[in-house]
């Protein structure tokens, strides 16, 4: 078990001073760069800063990484295009999930290596694969001119396992088996993000969808239907990480950062974790707890990532709104999670609705939410009070980061 | 329809450290790394024992038994031509914490279910002899 702090865990230093977004659609046919500069400067505007007080910089992953579309700008192109000068700069793929830049943002700001950090997560994924979708695995040519793999994808590309919905499918399969889950309870995650998505302008999916669309929809991999699949899109999300001491000069509440959870206890691999209706969220959310008096019942809106509906149920057991086992009886019917219901959950629309914005939307909402700025989608609390403490989760399998936010200091 | 693979074999790579492994099924016999000095078996291979940190492994035979731990059956047409196949993680009987990403084969879908003893049989393509599972009567 990770040590308890015997001091405040120093994150807590850190506060979200300003949040950006670009336009997000499923195909923009502009940069990553571009995209990137329009989420940069709304965020640094609204933390009511200038490029000039920016000092950190970090992505996630940056330099090229995976599939195309998929890594955003390189930091350093991000630095020369704004014209930053910087005392800390980060980025890479390797860490508590996406929001791993976030963190490593706050342990910097927390340091003293910088001041007011921009962080961003940008995609092209959407255009990257053009208008005939994904291309093929292993092309069309003859077999002497297909790729051989290395490392880690070697142990599942030769049985057509691909993708990760292949994988989280069996983890889904092993929570029907263990758990008794029910397509008619998964199928909550999709309907409640697209009930949300209908209000968010940006999300790319807004149609209603009621539970027999999601029943209709084709098989991808079982018990995995479209709908339990989030799309590609093009977009980018940037958040400033400043030193809480800039927290009265906002106008705006600040946003502070009460607790990070980092743990990797398991096996880092999808097919040998211990647990396999878990992985590293059981873990990740563990060590969050350990750092904080906050417990789960004082969280009044939770951003769990969606990229496959799965992940949603089991980040739900591992934050502890719901019991082992447990989550699909509590998002049953979908009350709980609306957003007037106990947890109101993904309230933009999650990924599955708003778009691949690959955990930095998740980030972004909880600010909005956090700061009572979410208009016609804002969640409001029992006795008309705007959410105070958010709960937000990025990955999946054995990849997973949370952090828990706070109006105000906790 | 009993289902069997995807359409088009992606290969492994047959580094040092990993083609004992893929080219063990040439004489029908899965191998995992195994520590000689703890008894652990180490998969996937590395150059340490991750439990006792001995240097002193080796690829050991298994009996190529092993239990569904989980699985899925795949639709969709990442490759394409390929008719609705199974994947699933299997634990081998000799330590169930060792698991397989693999294909079951000559089964049909409905009748896989999470639990189900599955023996080794290989698909050999090019250089590679490739583990597949598929089911054995309970009573053998």
């Amino acid at each position: 078990m990770s040590p308890r702090p015997t001091e405040e865990p120093l994150e807590r230093r850190a506060i979200i001073s300003g949040i950006g977004q670009s336009d997000v659609g499923r195909r923009l046919g502009r940069s990553d760069l571009d995209l990137t500069v329009d989420a940069a400067l709304a965020a640094i505007a609204d933390a009511g800063l200038t490029r000039d007080d920016i000092d950190g910089l970090s992505t996630y992953p940056g330099m090229g990484a995976g599939t195309p579309g998929f890594g955003g700008p390189p930091s350093p192109e991000v630095q020369d295009a704004l014209g930053l000068s910087l005392n800390w700069h980060d980025g890479g793929g390797e860490g508590p999930a996406q929001m791993r830049a976030v963190m490593a943002a706050s342990l910097a700001v927390a340091a003293g290596l910088a001041k007011n950090v921009l962080v961003y997560r940008t995609v092209t994924e959407g255009s990257a694969q053009g208008t005939g979708g994904r291309q093929p695995m292993g092309g069309t040519g003859s077999s002497g001119s297909v790729p051989r793999f290395g490392s880690f994808m070697q142990w599942s590309l030769p049985y057509g396992a691909v993708s990760a919905a292949n994988w989280i499918a069996m983890v889904g399969q092993r929570r029907v088996h263990e758990f008794g889950l029910t397509r008619e309870q998964l199928g909550q995650i999709a309907i409640n993000g697209r009930r949300n998505a209908a209000l968010n302008p940006k999300a790319v999916y807004t149609d209603p969808m009621s539970m027999d669309d999601y029943l209709a929809a084709r098989i991808i991999t079982t018990p995995l239907c479209l709908y339990d699949c989030d799309a590609p899109c093009d977009g980018s999300t940037a958040v400033i990480v400043s030193h809480r001491d800039l927290a009265d000069d906002l106008d705006h509440p600040a946003v502070h950062i009460n607790a990070l959870g980092t743990a990797l206890r398991g096996r880092p691999s999808w097919d040998q974790f211990d647990d396999m209706t878990t992985m590293a969220a059981r873990d990740a959310a563990a060590s969050m707890w350990e750092r904080t008096d906050l417990t789960p019942a004082d969280v009044d809106t939770a951003q769990l990532y969606d990229g496959f509906s799965v992940l949603t149920i089991v980040w739900l057991e591992a934050m502890g709104f719901c019991g082992r086992g447990e989550s699909g009886p509590f998002i049953e019917g979908g009350a709980n999670i609306a957003r007037d219901g106990v947890l109101p959950l993904n309230t933009a629309g999650g990924q599955l609705s708003g778009g691949r914005l690959h955990g930095f939307s998740l980030i972004h909402e909880a600010c909005v939410q956090l700061r009572g700025e979410g208009g016609e989608r804002q969640v409001v609390r029992a006795g008309g009070r705007n959410p105070e403490v958010a709960a937000v989760a990025n990955g999946g399998g054995p990849i997973a980061g949370t952090m828990l936010l706070t109006r105000g200091i906790r | 329809m009993v289902a069997n693979g995807p359409m088009l074999r992606l290969l492994p790579r047959l580094d040092d450290d990993v083609r004992f492994f893929w080219t063990s099924g040439e004489d029908g016999v899965l191998r995992f790394l195994h520590c000689n000095d703890c008894g652990f078996f180490i998969h996937p291979p590395g150059p340490v024992c991750p439990r006792c940190l001995s240097r002193n492994v080796a690829p050991q035979a298994v009996s190529g038994r092993a239990h569904v731990e989980t699985f899925t059956v795949n639709y969709q047409q990442w490759i394409p031509g390929s008719d609705p196949y199974i994947i699933a993680w299997v634990s081998i009987d000799e330590q169930p914490d060792v698991r397989l990403t693999t294909n079951l084969v000559d089964v049909e879908p409905e009748d896989v279910r999470i639990g189900m003893p599955v023996r080794v049989l290989f698909e050999h393509v090019d250089d590679v002899w490739l583990p597949l599972f598929t089911p054995v009567e309970e009573a053998s």
